[in-house]
């Protein structure tokens, strides 16, 4: 069991050590510093500005930033629906591939776009090359870049700087961060086994003399940016579960970490905005202590496993069901929470088959949205958990409350509501209906508490825009396609609006100097009283739907049944 | 007629003893407030005033819901389960409980500003004013029609009709009705401070000719009833947006309650409306829901027990929020007057020669700087001067000259004040100066005393030394705003030399030296500009620019009218300093809301620990019970009713206010947090077990 969470506590260690670097390299490209990467990419980034007709120097009201947003991802939705839809007729489908069905189609389109990759279906059965390399990987791209763009244009308005332009962070983020990285990185995937090839299937004879068709396909280039842009749309149905995706411990380390940096390292980002890197370290220590207390709540009960078996095999057995042989317990518990920490959504693992501590701990995390977060929108929720902690107790100083010298009035308030309002809505009113109806609607595997939170987590991944699935559900209906799209598109647009809302108001707000009367954000203290308020104000509204699902779960395999 | 070079106003009248003594001498009859609210509490179930409190009115709503289920228990369909309609029924109560503990508290608010409004319109009587009109006629009219710019004339014994400016005559008028305090205060014409009358005031000597300067209606003591009344309280920003909150949180709650059903049934655990309600209310905020309003009528109300008028919430909130006190030296840091210490002479003139020569020029100087000159100059030997006083005639001090003084009709010219000032005047006249003048004047102003120099036309005799008394204990106080990050800057006429000296000694943060009023509203601006907000007193005309430009503009009541109107306060006593213990009511304001909102929402942990595993014992969660509750039914009312007790039990610390102490922001939320927020959590798990026992005991579920 130790050696198994030194692992844990590598992977840990080297994260803590990346962030302060990309943290700050990330601000450099957005402050418009030098960057090492200069002189390759401003020569691309000149030719695009110039082919789009970009005006680079002008900052965008947060009314025009929405805009953008909001018009680039819908023209791309729509272009990749059309790819899929018609990738029977397009090149690059080696296995001959009909068009999905409309409804599929479209889930697929919109799970993509909002960097959610929530998958009804199985990527090597269901979809081409074509589909998967320029629909797919194609969003793979850009909606992790929409997620650090809005998140630099929040942390900018925050600071009070301008909002930025859309069009400009949207092209750096993918030129001076996700591009770069995964060149490299895919080619180190190759290095380890991934493939990358545009052949079908093989055909090979098994040892007992059976035909087997083993899918592959351009997999390398694939992996790597689901696992950065924390998309997590497989190549393959299993995921990164599959020998293809993640075939050892080397990339299933690097895939670990790729999905964790960028949210991890853009807290310290904004350290390096606000000009308070200490108040990044602390909000990083928060995050990073939850974080570490979900894993170990995970990983012991995986390691302690299943009661009702333990008793079958007379002794304590980790719980290895739906786990790859070749990460164990403490890889697939760490994989598990990071990737529902931070919405990435891939899996090395089956989390239907976690221990409902596990299910707890993935569920909570995506319940908060903040345990890192989604790409870039993560590090905004943060901030909007913070101003909500300065407005319910930054009184008890005797102010009004501000944050950053800036006052918390009605307009922040009702935009950080918003968000707030965002989870009930898109998670527990689609989940009523669904399971009012269980027979019609839910096609749920395994009925009783663990089918709730099979419908619950299927909302709240859509919702939070994860991706990941408790799996067992029969989704790819047209209730479920339907039903889960409306959730995508509430998680990830409003509060999107709200956030660049949001970010202007402070902007134009006036700063307040600080003395010693003025509440202090950037000590041990508030962020402890922040940490309340996420726990009492975020996970407290889940806790009768967590009490029905994994804690029931857990009270009754602990009776033993 | 001023003779001293600081020009700042001094206030006209102080009002003497501490301040405990001088509170609001209105006795208010509690118990009648009482009675009132038992009532009133009542009357606010009325849809149309409980649709005002979005978190109450839901409490409402559940409570009319649980009390038909009281008839029909399975309004909602079948529910399992004995003693339905007992249980429901207790509901009910319990919510309508909550719903009218809100309103009393909110009521007993009210009461306790209603009763000082009919305390203050007890003075106001419609009576008879003579006006006067421009052909010299004289016209009884009612005080009712009196109008703006109207002219009345008032006699010893009459109570005065209206707010107004003294134009004619000198009277001393009992102010008490307003201010409390029982010294009789004299009127004037034409000086800044003294020459404004409020209505509502009784003359009790002589008499005066006023000029209305406000319609009925429109007058200090109605806008005053108004406000303490609270018919016009607007929400305050803050309050509006922690309102938006409040509701926000309910309807997250109230998403989770109506979406639970489903998951519910789904689970094989069903549950009753009446207990989803239940819940419903155990989990939205409604202790701070409940006391909100009653927090802020009551943070009014301190202030008005304070004797200051605050025209809006905002106001005294603004108090809590001020960074920067722009404070005059002369009545607010150091006593009001003056006194004359010591002459200096110079150019080998003797001590009585400069005696002599202050007399002369002191001698219209009626302010009490001018009367301590003329008492020391006696002492010196000066009896009296050598020139007949009725031909003489006095030079008034002005700011621009900065010095005042005496002509005699043979040309003679007495002058005193500022150094500089008399500098200029010798040369102006061919006198010579010396440089025993420059170092008498650095001696004076080094021990933080004013110095004025003397001169008799261009002959300079020498220095007055008058001394400033520091009040006791403004050192202390300056330190206490200080930690609690508010500073101070110090305003005075003086120079630079004297007024550091004094800066040092009192230990105000900064001060601006040979300020005119003007500087006062660029000291404002710039501190505005650095995203200060900035608090200030004032009683002049000139000072009401300043006044409209801080953010809290604290006017005297002894100030003109022009002052009052610019100002956002005034305060009934006249002492400036009470400017420092705004800013710690409008504190304690903020304070008491952040902790009772803190407060509520950190009960939600227990109240949840106590329903939810009882609720869904049917789904085996039941070892969640950590608290040992008998039943689910004593769970749901033991946590309703905590709920609903916690209100009332809270109303004193409402309107009390929380403790205040002046400590820096990071030492108050530490002690706030621990109480507040952790003893939130904690405590309600202590009373809801005690809650249990009892309903167990007598046996209600």
């Amino acid at each position: 069991m130790i050696a198994e969470l030194w692992q844990i506590g590598l992977t840990l260690g080297i994260l803590v050590a990346i962030v302060p670097v990309f943290g700050k390299y990330m601000a450099d490209v957005f402050l418009g510093q030098k960057t090492f990467l200069d002189p390759v990419v401003e020569p691309l980034e000149g030719l695009i500005y110039q082919l789009g007709g970009i005006r680079i120097r002008k900052s965008m009201t947060a009314g025009e930033y929405i805009r953008a947003v909001l018009f680039s991802n819908l023209v791309m939705g729509v272009f990749v629906y059309f790819i899929i839809i018609s990738q029977g007729n397009l090149p690059l489908n080696p296995t001959k591939l009909p068009a999905p069905s409309w409804d599929l189609a479209l889930h697929t389109a919109i799970s993509f776009v909002t960097n959610t990759d929530q998958q009804h279906y199985s990527g090597e059965t269901t979809l081409s090359y074509a589909s998967q390399m320029l629909g797919l990987g194609f969003l793979m791209f850009t909606s992790a870049a929409t997620g650090i763009a809005v998140a630099i244009a929040f942390i900018r308005g925050l600071t009070g700087k301008p909002l930025g332009n859309f069009w400009v962070d949207f092209t750096q983020s993918i030129t001076r961060i996700l591009l770069p990285i995964s060149i490299v990185g895919a080619i180190v995937l190759l290095i380890l086994g991934v493939p990358e090839t545009l052949a079908g299937p093989v055909q090979v004879t098994t040892l007992e003399g059976g035909g087997q068709f083993i899918a592959r396909g351009p997999v390398a280039h694939f992996e790597i940016i689901k696992q950065l842009g924390e998309n997590g749309g497989g190549f393959f149905g299993i995921n990164s579960a599959h020998p293809y995706e993640n075939p050892n411990a080397a990339s299933n380390l690097i895939e670990t970490l790729l999905m964790l940096c960028i949210p991890a390292a853009l807290i310290y980002t904004y350290g390096v905005f606000a000009g308070n890197t200490k108040q990044a370290w602390l909000l990083f220590g928060m995050v990073f202590i939850i974080y570490i207390g979900l894993i170990l709540l995970t990983a012991i009960a995986e390691y302690q496993g299943n009661p009702l078996v333990n008793s079958l095999l007379e002794g304590q057995q980790p719980n290895l069901e739906g786990k790859e042989v070749r990460f164990g317990w403490a890889q697939t518990a760490l994989w598990a929470v990071s990737t529902t920490g931070t919405m990435c959504g891939a899996v090395n693992g089956m989390h239907d088959s976690l221990m409902p501590v596990g299910i707890f701990a993935t569920l909570f995390n995506m319940f908060v949205q903040i345990i890192w977060g989604g790409q870039g929108t993560g590090t905004a929720y943060l901030f909007v958990n913070v101003i909500l902690a300065i407005f319910v107790t930054g009184l008890l100083v005797g102010r009004t409350p501000e944050f950053l010298g800036r006052k918390i009035e009605k307009q922040e308030i009702v935009l950080a509501s918003v968000v707030m309002l965002v989870h009930p809505i898109a998670i527990l009113i689609p989940s009523a209906i669904t399971l009012a109806f269980p027979a019609q609607l839910a096609g749920i595997s395994n009925p009783g508490f663990h089918g709730l939170s099979q419908v619950i987590y299927e909302y709240a991944s859509a919702a939070a825009n994860n991706g990941s699935g408790l799996e067992g559900l029969g989704d790819n209906t047209l209730w479920w396609n339907l039903s889960s799209s409306f959730s995508l598109l509430v998680g990830r647009y409003v509060p999107i609006v709200a956030l660049l809302l949001l970010a202007e108001g402070m902007l134009h707000k006036q700063t307040a100097s600080a003395s010693t009367g003025t509440l202090r954000t950037d000590t041990v203290l508030f962020t402890g009283v922040t940490a309340g308020v996420i726990l009492i104000l975020g996970a407290l509204t889940f806790f009768p739907v967590l009490a029905l699902g994994p804690i029931a779960e857990g009270f009754q395999i602990a009776k033993g049944g | 007629m001023k003779s001293q070079p600081n020009s700042t106003k001094k206030p006209f009248h102080l009002p003497t003893g501490p301040r405990e003594s001088r509170r609001h001498t209105r006795k208010m009859d509690s118990k009648g407030i009482y009675q009132r609210a038992l009532r009133s509490a009542f009357e606010k179930l009325h849809p149309k005033i409980a649709v005002k409190n979005p978190v109450m009115f839901l409490v409402w709503v559940g409570t009319i819901v649980t009390a038909m289920m009281t008839v029909n228990p399975h309004l909602f369909g079948p529910v399992a389960g004995e003693n339905l309609r007992l249980l429901n029924g207790f509901i009910a109560a319990i919510l309508l409980a909550t719903v009218w503990f809100a309103n009393f508290a909110e009521a007993v608010a009210e009461g306790r500003g209603k009763a000082q409004a009919d305390s203050l319109r007890s003075t106001k009587s419609d009576t008879l004013a003579r006006q006067l009109f421009p052909d010299g006629s004289i016209q009884e009219v009612k005080s009712t029609d009196l109008r703006r710019g109207d002219i009345i004339k008032i006699v010893v014994g009459d109570m005065i009709p209206a707010d107004g400016e003294v134009i004619q005559g000198v009277a001393s008028v009992d102010e008490s009705a307003i201010t409390g305090e029982s010294a009789p205060v004299l009127k004037e014409p034409g000086s800044d401070v003294a020459s404004s009358v409020t209505g509502g005031t009784r003359i009790i000597s002589d008499e005066l000719v006023i000029r209305v300067t406000a319609d009925p209606g429109k007058g200090f003591i109605d806008r005053m009833i108004a406000l303490v009344e609270g018919a016009d309280r607007a929400k305050t920003p803050n309050e509006i947006a922690l309102t938006v909150l409040l509701a926000v949180l309910s309807l997250v709650f109230l998403i989770v309650v109506a979406t639970l059903p489903a998951l519910a049934n789904y689970a094989n655990s069903p549950v009753s409306v009446a207990i989803l309600i239940a819940l419903l209310v155990a989990l939205i905020p409604t202790t701070i829901g409940g006391l909100l309003s009653a927090i802020g009528i009551a943070g009014m109300d301190r202030v008005a027990q304070f004797n200051v008028v605050a025209t809006s919430g905002r106001a005294v909130e603004a108090c809590g929020d001020v960074n920067t006190l722009v404070l005059d030296k002369t009545g607010t840091i150091t006593l009001g007057n003056r006194l004359a210490e010591e002459f200096i002479s110079v150019n080998n003139h003797s001590a009585e020669e400069i005696a002599r020569v202050s007399l002369a020029a002191s001698l219209f100087d009626e302010t009490p700087e001018g009367k301590s000159i003329v008492a020391l100059a006696r002492k010196y030997g000066a009896n009296d001067v050598d020139f007949d006083s009725s031909t003489a005639e006095g030079v008034e001090f002005s700011a621009r000259t900065r010095m005042s003084g005496t002509n005699l009709p043979d040309g003679s010219e007495f002058r005193k004040g500022a150094v500089e000032a008399i500098k200029g005047f010798v040369r102006s006249r061919g006198g010579k100066l010396t440089p025993d003048l420059d170092a008498a004047y650095e001696r004076v102003s080094k021990l933080g005393g004013t110095p004025l120099a003397v001169c008799q036309n261009n002959e300079v005799y020498g220095v007055i030394y008058l001394k400033d008394i520091i009040k006791t204990g403004i050192r202390e106080r300056f330190a206490q705003l200080r930690r609690m990050g508010v500073r101070t800057v110090m305003l005075t006429g003086d120079n630079w030399i004297t007024a550091e000296a004094i800066a040092d000694e009192a230990g105000v943060d900064d001060f601006i030296a040979e300020a005119t009023p003007e500087n006062k509203i660029e000291v404002i601006q710039k501190e505005q500009a650095a995203g200060k907000i900035v608090a200030m007193t004032g009683d002049g005309t000139n000072d009401a620019p300043a006044l409209a430009q801080a953010n809290v503009g604290l006017a005297m009541n002894s100030g003109t009218q022009a002052a009052k109107e610019a100002a956002n306060m005034v305060d009934l006593d006249s002492d400036p300093t009470k400017l420092i213990d705004l800013v710690t009511i409008g504190k304690q304001l903020l304070i008491t809301r952040g902790a009772l909102t803190t407060f509520s929402i950190a009960n939600d942990i227990a109240k949840y620990f106590a329903i939810i595993p009882t609720m869904f014992a049917a789904a085996g969660i039941g070892d969640l019970n950590i608290m040992g509750l008998i039943s689910p039914n004593s769970a749901v009312l033991a946590a309703l009713i905590y709920n609903a007790l916690i209100i009332p039990a809270l109303i004193p610390l409402a309107l009390k206010g929380v403790e205040f102490k002046p400590l820096t922001a990071n030492q108050l939320l530490q002690r706030n947090i621990l109480i507040y927020g952790v003893g939130g959590a904690i405590a309600p798990f202590a009373a809801i077990k005690a809650i249990d026992i009892l309903v167990g005991l007598l046996n209600l579920a």
